[in-house]
């Protein structure tokens, strides 16, 4: 049951960004800029860093949606299953596998990041707007994973729902959906 | 050393900022709608929050930068300021302020370690729904402000003489995109 009242057909994140749409537009906008906006990084690459981040602080609604997202970016499943279990020998480039290891010490704390991390990432041909869009990405999904589970949102009743959501985000976006949610009610 | 090319002469958030005016300007925004707000919970209130959170976090930059916004609009009460950053349970501050600082102490830990009966107590204690809300949210934000300026190494002033002339400036025009824009506050006696 969630701490506050949320409206019950918008598990996880939805309810929350509807609770209070003010603080939810800028937080849609800066997800939208990070994950589709131009970048030199592809959108499956940039959902994975969520997904690596949201799995490793346990948050089950992030993780499973992200997850969702890369795999219809894909159109397979294996590379998201494989990163969550491990990111070295995942089936992504080396340069994916050193920021999705800066993704996940910057989960545990920023101060983890070392030099020695860094420069793996510039040898394998990262470059600073990659560097600081990963630091970022995984920071905001750090935000995002503590306010879904701080204020205990629930979880879908059925995973397709999942599906779903991975299709919204990857056809639309992270913006509010012009219409609102209600189209998402059961009754 | 910053681990990417910044302006050297911008600190903490604002030279990733400066590095990255896009993502920055949403930031603000955020930061201003949770931060400059007063209702319920005054500016000085989140301001702590923030602060706390940032401590927990080890974020040298960001516990003492909102530590100072904080003691601007405490009339500079610093003693008071570095009780409740430091989590010191004395601190001379309402029980309802004490019940969303611990709640906020869980969120900086981890989403599930906020529990129900720390949500009652609040509640008891006068916090309404949205008070709970903007706390959890509060603290998940800083969380991802201070992973990203530690994340990215970026410059920490050691003067902490220049703390409190950064926060005047947002104490006095809030957040955005002026704070690395503009020209750096230095001492009078500097000048």
């Amino acid at each position: 049951m969630p701490y506050i009242p949320l409206e019950s057909h918008l598990p996880g994140i939805t309810g929350l960004l509807e609770y209070r749409k003010d603080t939810g537009q800028p937080i849609r906008e800066l997800t939208e800029i990070l994950l589709r906006g131009e970048s030199t990084l592809t959108r499956a690459e940039r959902e994975l860093v969520a997904t690596v981040v949201s799995n490793g602080n346990k948050c089950q609604f992030c993780s499973a949606a992200h997850a969702a997202t890369v795999d219809m970016l894909l159109g397979e499943s294996e590379t998201a299953n494989m990163v969550k279990a491990d990111i070295a020998t995942a089936p992504v480039s080396d340069k994916m596998k050193a920021l999705l290891t800066i993704a996940d010490k910057v989960r545990e704390n920023g101060k983890l990041v070392t030099p020695v991390h860094i420069e793996a990432a510039k040898s394998a041909g990262a470059t600073d707007r990659e560097i600081h869009d990963t630091v970022l990405i995984a920071a905001l999904f750090c935000l995002y994973n503590r306010y879904v589970d701080g204020m205990a949102t629930a979880m879908p009743a059925d995973s397709s729902y999942f599906t779903m959501l991975a299709d919204r985000l990857v056809n639309h976006g992270y913006y509010r959906l012009p219409q609102g949610y209600d189209h998402l009610k059961k009754d | 050393m910053p681990h990417i090319n910044v302006d050297k002469d911008l600190p903490g958030i604002r030279s990733l900022m400066a590095f990255s005016p896009q993502t920055a300007a949403p930031m603000g925004e955020l930061a201003n709608l949770l931060l400059r707000t007063s209702d319920t919970l005054s500016m000085a209130d989140r301001e702590l929050i923030a602060t706390h959170v940032s401590y927990l976090n080890d974020c040298f930059y960001c516990q003492h930068s909102h530590g100072a916004i904080a003691v601007c609009y405490l009339d500079g009460d610093t003693s008071l300021v570095d009780q409740v950053r430091t989590g010191d349970p004395n601190a001379p501050v309402s029980d309802k302020l004490k019940a969303l600082l611990a709640i906020a102490a869980s969120v900086q830990k981890g989403g599930k370690f906020v529990t129900t009966q720390q949500v009652e107590t609040a509640k008891q204690l006068g916090a309404t729904d949205n008070d709970i809300h903007d706390t959890v949210l509060i603290a998940a934000a800083f969380c991802m402000f201070n992973k990203y300026v530690d994340g990215l190494a970026s410059n920490t002033p050691t003067d902490m003489s220049s703390y409190p002339l950064r926060a005047k400036q947002i104490a006095d025009n809030g957040y955005g995109n002026h704070i690395f824009k503009n020209k750096q506050p230095v001492a009078e006696t500097a000048q």
